[in-house]
Parts: C-alpha cells; structure tokens; sequence
C-alpha cells in the first residue's frame, strides 16, 4: 500500500546535500586546480601498492576468518561469549595503538625475533607490504570472522535438523548447507574489508612508507605536508576517490550489513564432530585468540611502567581528542538519526546515496578538498579540530545510518500511524516516543563513533601543528621517534578513553532506555 | 454528516470506491471478506492513505488534504494502541496534550477516563502489565478523552475471546454515547455487528456498500453477502 505522499524533511534534504557536497568536494577541488594536473610515475606505483595490499589483506582476512566462525558456529565452550565479544573489539581499537603492538611482537626487536634469533635462524622485517597486510588481517579478521558466524546462525533450524536427521557427516553438511551460504556471504565480506583496507592511513604511516610499500592515502599526505604540491594532492585525491567509489559500491551491492550488536547465539546448535576436527577446531581458536592477545599484552606490558611519567604532550593531546570524539559522536548520531527518520518515513534514493557515499572516501581525500577549500582564506593549522570533527561525522555516517535504519523502520511501522493520529509531531514527538523507543541502538552509534574518532589518525596528520595534535596523533609521533615505551603509555591511555567513551555512551543508552 | 463522495482508491490489481454519507452518532460496521478493503477504507478515512479521487467531508468541511492528527476522530488498530514505554496515565494524557504537559484538571480528567472504563489504580502501569482486554480499555479511555465525533475502530478486538468482546462492544456503545461519537468498526464477525446495535456497510468486489440496518442485512442477505456467512 502505498503511503500518503509526504514532502522530504528539509533538514534531512539539506543534510544529504551537505554531505554530498563535501565527500565531491575533492573533485571538484581537482576540477578547479586542474591546470597543475600532475601524477608522476610513482603515484601510480601507489595506485598499484594500494589495490594489492587491499586485496591481500581481505583475502587473508577473510579465508582466515573461515575456519574460526566455524569454531565458533559449531562448539559450546566456557568463555565462547567471551571470545565473540572480543572479536567486536578490534572494529573500535585505535590502529596506531595496533600497530604499536604488532611492532612489540614482531618487529626488530619483538617476541617472535628474538626467537628466531635464539635458534640461529635470521630475523624477519614487518616492514613493507607484509607488515601492512599483517596489521590489516590483525584489526579485520575479527571483523570477518563476526561476519561470517552470523552466515552461519543464519542457516535455518529446520535445514540443520533435516540434515541431522538425515544423518549428514561433516563433510555432507558443508557441500550441502555451508559451502552454499560461504559462497553467499564471503563476497560482502571480503569487499567491505577491501574498501576498509584500501582507506587505511594508521598502519601505512607506520608499517609501510619508502617507494615500493606507499599507499595513495601516504601519498596525498607527503604531497600536502612535505611537498606542499597541492595539485598532485588533488589528482590523488580524485584517483582514490574513483577506485574506493568502485570498491564501495561492489561492497554495496554484494554485502550485508555487519550485526554488530545481534546476539550471536542460538537455541540448536550444529553437529560437533569429533576427532580430529575438534582438534583442528581448537586450534583455530586458540591461535585466533593468541594473534589477538598477545599484541596488546604486549603494549601494556610496555606502557604500564611508563604511565606515571607521561611526556607532556599526553595530556592536553587527550583532552582534545576526548572534545573531538564527543563532539563528533554528538553530531554524527544527530545527522544520522534525521536521515534515518527520513528515510523510514519514505524512502529516498538521495538520502540512501548521501548516507553510503563517505564509505567511497578517506579522510586525506576529504582533508585535501577542504585543505584546498580553506587554504586561500585561512591557515589551515587554525580549522584543524574543526576539520578533524566534520571528518570524522562524515566517516562515521554511514555506519550509523545503517545502525539507525533498521530501528526507525521498525518504529516507523509499529507506532508511526499512533503517533501521527494523535498528533504527536515535532518536539513531542522526539520526547515522548523516538527518544525513548531509539535510546538503546542511538547510544550504541554514539559510542561506535565516539571509538572511531578517538582513535582516528588521518586528516589531523594533515593539518595539526603541535598544538593541535591529537593523541593518535602523539602517539605515532612518540613511535615515529622511537620512543617505544612512552608511545606505549600513551596508546594504553589512548586505548582506555577509546573503550570508555564507548562504554559511557552505549550503558547511557541502554539505561535511558530501560 | 460524514460524507464519502465517490471517494476512491486504486492500487495496482485493487480498487475501492465508497459513495455514501452517515449522520454523526451513527454505529456502522465494516463487514466483508478478507482483503476486500476494509481496513483500507478506515485508513483512507484516518488520512493514512490518500484516495486517488474523489472527496471526504465531514460536516461540509473537506478533510481530504487534512494530516492524520488534525482530523475530527480517533482510530483503535488491531493492536500497538498503547505506546510500551510510557505508562498507561502518560499513554491517555497523549490524548489530551501531545507534548504531555499536564494541568492538574487535565490530569484528574485522565484519572476520572481510567474509572470509567474499571481502570481505577492502573494508571503507574506499563501496558506490559495490562491483559488484552485491560489494554483495550485503556484505549477505549483515551477515546473518550479525545472526544472526537469519528470513532473508528479496525478490528481492535480481534485477539479477544468471545466474553470479553462483547464487554468492550458494549464499553464502545458506552463511549459512543457519552462523546456522540460516529462509530465505523471493522468486523468479520457478524455477530460483531448486531452487538453494535446499528447499521452495516457491506464491502466487496471493490465497494463499499451503502450501510443497512444490520438486522435487515442478515434478514434479507443479498448473494454476495450470503456467501461470505456461508448460508447457502
């Protein structure tokens, strides 16, 4: 049935083409400075660098993430929920604070080493693309493997009890029931992680760098920061528009949305084969589990001795990242919720393109077109915490939106007609029925934004002079300077106030809501 | 006098058109095979589908164009009446005000609603607390806080048994005296609409008949609505 025609909500329509405006913006800044038009041989090395290391990174990541959602898809253990929910934390660990452990367990000097070098054998480098590749499998495989539990939950009860019932071996059950949802579900995975690896500017900084591992991302930064050649930053920035365009719509079209806060647990559980499976099953998961932990024990092995003699750059660097990511949270879940609204109420390919295109783009491409924009009028350095927090709100957008979406759909169809027969509009409206009914799902986006600002390192490293920089930013700063040891300190830090922001906001959702 | 002036709505593979008026204080039932739109016409009438022709008046004034909140009635569905997170006093109070700022006459008017329809002390519940007839109630209750001179009623108790059914038609014969209310209630059951104690528009092949006295309906049935009693 079709819905009495309402007009779109001026505030969503401006929103969408605030946001439409700003993720082009680059384009259009590469239109207007297109008489330096200029890429040189090695940009398109790093084109070349870019796309490989990507496609690297989501292969691993996803193949991978195969055999431990199967773990967990088919075993029952004590800390089994413990482990899932560990796998939702990488999507919200800083990278640098990442890299910082990797660094301590493979690097010159790690764990893994000096072990090599206690047998005799030689060391081997994280540097290049190998390391680059490594730390993308570290912060993504958790995030696949999540992806593809849930192909796994979502097999239905009654196909499972049929094959039960039919008395399918392990073998029988993955040609018939799983090879089929794999092939469903694996493509969406690996492309989200693409379009995720191929924005990675953290790990890059640190891990690659030098003429054979320089991503585009690095590249638009040396141009802007070391080089000054803006024109160059804006071919680049529209080159890597234009391929993260077509990774994201692929993912688009091929993908799922990741559940990131569904219970991943059900009444009927699959078969567990004995034997050796099991054992292959509880290696998947002890190795999973160990590749996770060690990084991070690590880095608080290192930090915590230093954390009562912080460098002074630590703190104010907190407290302004701490303004950033609330901020941002604040304006992020708000526009969110006006375009969720909107589209719940009718749904509009605008507002739909609008919510999904920042997927296609990077924070050094939205900084180069707005470095571009302001340069002429400002010093850039001045705007940087106010452009670091736009950044930020539009990256964080689209995941929620999709967070959102599903939520106001819901609410839009059991008391729109309610609401709209009583009158209840506007103010009242949002007091008395979204607030209270959205609270849980706007909290949880609120904390997911308030993370992935806290820990972002990208358009600040264009624009921030030392007194603007936030704590990523110190702490691969401090890394960059081989001060290990402060800049594990600090990322502990960076770490605590990521999760605990997160955990502020999603317990002030759920409580409000309960 | 509410007035269905060819008003019409046509959907791919679906058409309704009702061309009739009722005097205010008037009790119709809605009755007819599933899918044969019912519920569409209560909808059309409470502004939540706009018709692709013709006009709906009330009282001479066109209400056509008019938003859902803004219109003279109050509408029951088959069920989410209550809102879940507000209390059962909060959930009558939207009734009155939207934006719930309650004087303390408004507020003992919400109390005096609630005792009314045996709600008396219920008001600090959610409606997770209430059974299905309490809820029904309550948003019988609402109703008559309204006081809107349309009732319409889609098929709110249909969840509940045969006892307490004819107690919450009798509960609707009740706030329909007391506001002079105009009740159209969509029923399958014609046991339903004689409870009503008025008249019934019989809806199929697309329209919407022109309301009968509901004893006459099923004293003297046309095919079709012979059909759908199954009196062969």
């Amino acid at each position: 049935m079709a819905s009495r025609a309402r007009p779109l909500n001026p505030a969503a329509r401006a929103l969408a083409v605030l946001l439409l405006a700003l993720v082009l913006a680059p384009l259009a800044a590469v239109a207007w400075r297109g008489a330096d038009l200029s890429l040189v041989r090695a940009d398109w090395s790093a084109v070349r660098f870019s796309v490989t290391q990507a496609v690297l990174s989501a292969a691993f990541s996803t193949l991978l993430a195969i055999p431990v959602a199967r773990a967990l898809a088919r075993r029952r253990f004590p800390g089994r929920a413990g482990l899932i929910t560990l796998m939702g934390a990488p999507f919200l660990l800083p990278a640098v604070v990442a890299v910082l452990g990797l660094l301590a367990v493979f690097g010159r000097s790690g764990l893994l080493n000096s072990a090599l070098t206690a047998v005799g054998l030689p060391p081997i480098s994280i540097y290049g693309m190998q390391g680059v590749v490594l730390a993308h499998v570290f912060l993504n495989l958790p995030l696949a493997t999540r992806m593809i539990l849930q192909g796994w939950l979502s097999i239905p009860a009654e196909r499972v009890r049929l094959a039960q019932s039919l008395g399918f071996g392990p073998s029988d059950t993955f040609r018939h029931l799983e090879a089929a949802m794999l092939r469903d579900v694996l493509p969406g995975v690996a492309t989200v992680i693409l379009v995720i690896c191929l924005t990675s500017f953290a790990v890059v900084i640190t891990l690659g760098g030098g003429p054979r591992a320089t991503t585009i991302e690095l590249a638009i930064y040396q141009a802007v920061r070391f080089e000054f050649d803006l024109g160059r930053a804006a071919s680049l920035a529209g080159l890597q528009l234009l391929i993260g365009g077509l990774a994201a719509l692929a993912a688009w079209r091929l993908g799922r949305p990741a559940g990131f806060g569904a219970g991943l647990d059900r009444d009927l559980p699959f078969a567990a084969p004995p034997g050796w499976r099991q054992w292959g099953d509880a290696g998947a998961l002890a190795a999973v589990t160990l590749f996770m932990i060690l990084p991070l024990a690590a880095v608080a092995l290192r930090g915590l001795p230093g954390l009562s003699d912080l460098p002074h750059s630590v703190l104010p660097a907190a407290g302004r990242s701490i303004l950033v990511a609330v901020l941002s949270a604040l304006l992020a879940t708000t526009a969110a919720l006006v375009l969720a609204l909107a589209s719940a109420r009718r749904p509009s390919p605008g507002i739909e393109v609008a919510a999904t295109l920042p997927l296609a783009t990077s924070g050094l491409v939205l900084g180069t077109g707005l470095f571009l924009l302001v340069q002429p009028f400002a010093p850039p350095m001045r705007l940087a915490l106010p452009v670091t927090i736009l950044v930020n709100v539009v990256l964080s957008l689209p995941y929620l939106y999709r967070i959102l979406l599903p939520e106001t759909r819901a609410l839009q169809a059991g008391y729109g007609r309610l609401a709209d027969s009583l009158s209840l509009v506007g103010w009242s409206r949002l007091r008395w029925l979204i607030l209270p009914r959205l609270a849980r799902p706007l909290g949880f986006g609120a904390g997911i934004a308030a993370a992935l600002s806290m820990g972002d390192l990208g358009v600040i490293a264009l624009f921030a002079g030392e007194r603007q920089a936030t704590l990523p930013l110190v702490v691969s700063q401090l890394a960059g300077a081989y001060r290990m040891e402060a800049a594990a300190s600090a990322a502990l830090i960076l770490v605590a106030l990521s999760f605990a922001l997160f955990w502020v906001f999603d317990a002030g959702g759920r409580h409000a809501a309960a | 006098m509410l007035q269905l002036d060819r008003l019409t709505y046509a959907q791919a593979g679906f058409q309704l058109t009702a061309d009739w008026s009722a005097p205010p204080g008037s009790r119709i039932a809605i009755m007819g095979p599933s899918g044969a739109g019912k519920s569409t016409l209560l909808s059309i009438i409470a502004g939540f589908l706009a018709p692709s022709a013709g006009k709906l008046r009330w009282m001479g004034v066109d209400l056509t164009t008019v938003s859902p909140g803004e219109r003279p009635l109050t509408i029951l569905f088959q069920d989410q009446n209550l809102f879940p997170h507000l209390s059962v006093s909060q959930n009558l109070g939207l009734g009155l005000r939207p934006d719930l700022r309650l004087t303390s006459p408004e507020r003992d008017k919400v109390d005096v609603a609630l005792a009314r329809v045996g709600l008396t002390g219920l008001g600090a519940r959610r409606p997770a607390e209430l059974s299905g007839g309490q809820a029904s109630r309550a948003a019988l209750a609402r109703a008559l806080l309204r006081a809107r001179p349309i009732l319409l009623l889609d098929e709110p108790f249909a969840a509940l048994g045969p006892a307490l059914r004819a107690e919450m038609l009798a509960l609707v014969r009740d706030v329909a005296e007391a506001t002079g209310a105009l009740v159209l209630m969509v029923t399958h059951d014609p046991q339903d609409a004689l409870s009503l104690q008025g008249m019934t528009a019989f809806v199929a092949e697309g329209i919407v008949q022109a309301p009968i006295p509901t004893a006459e309906l099923m004293a003297h049935p046309a095919p079709a609505v012979r059909a759908y009693l199954g009196r062969t």
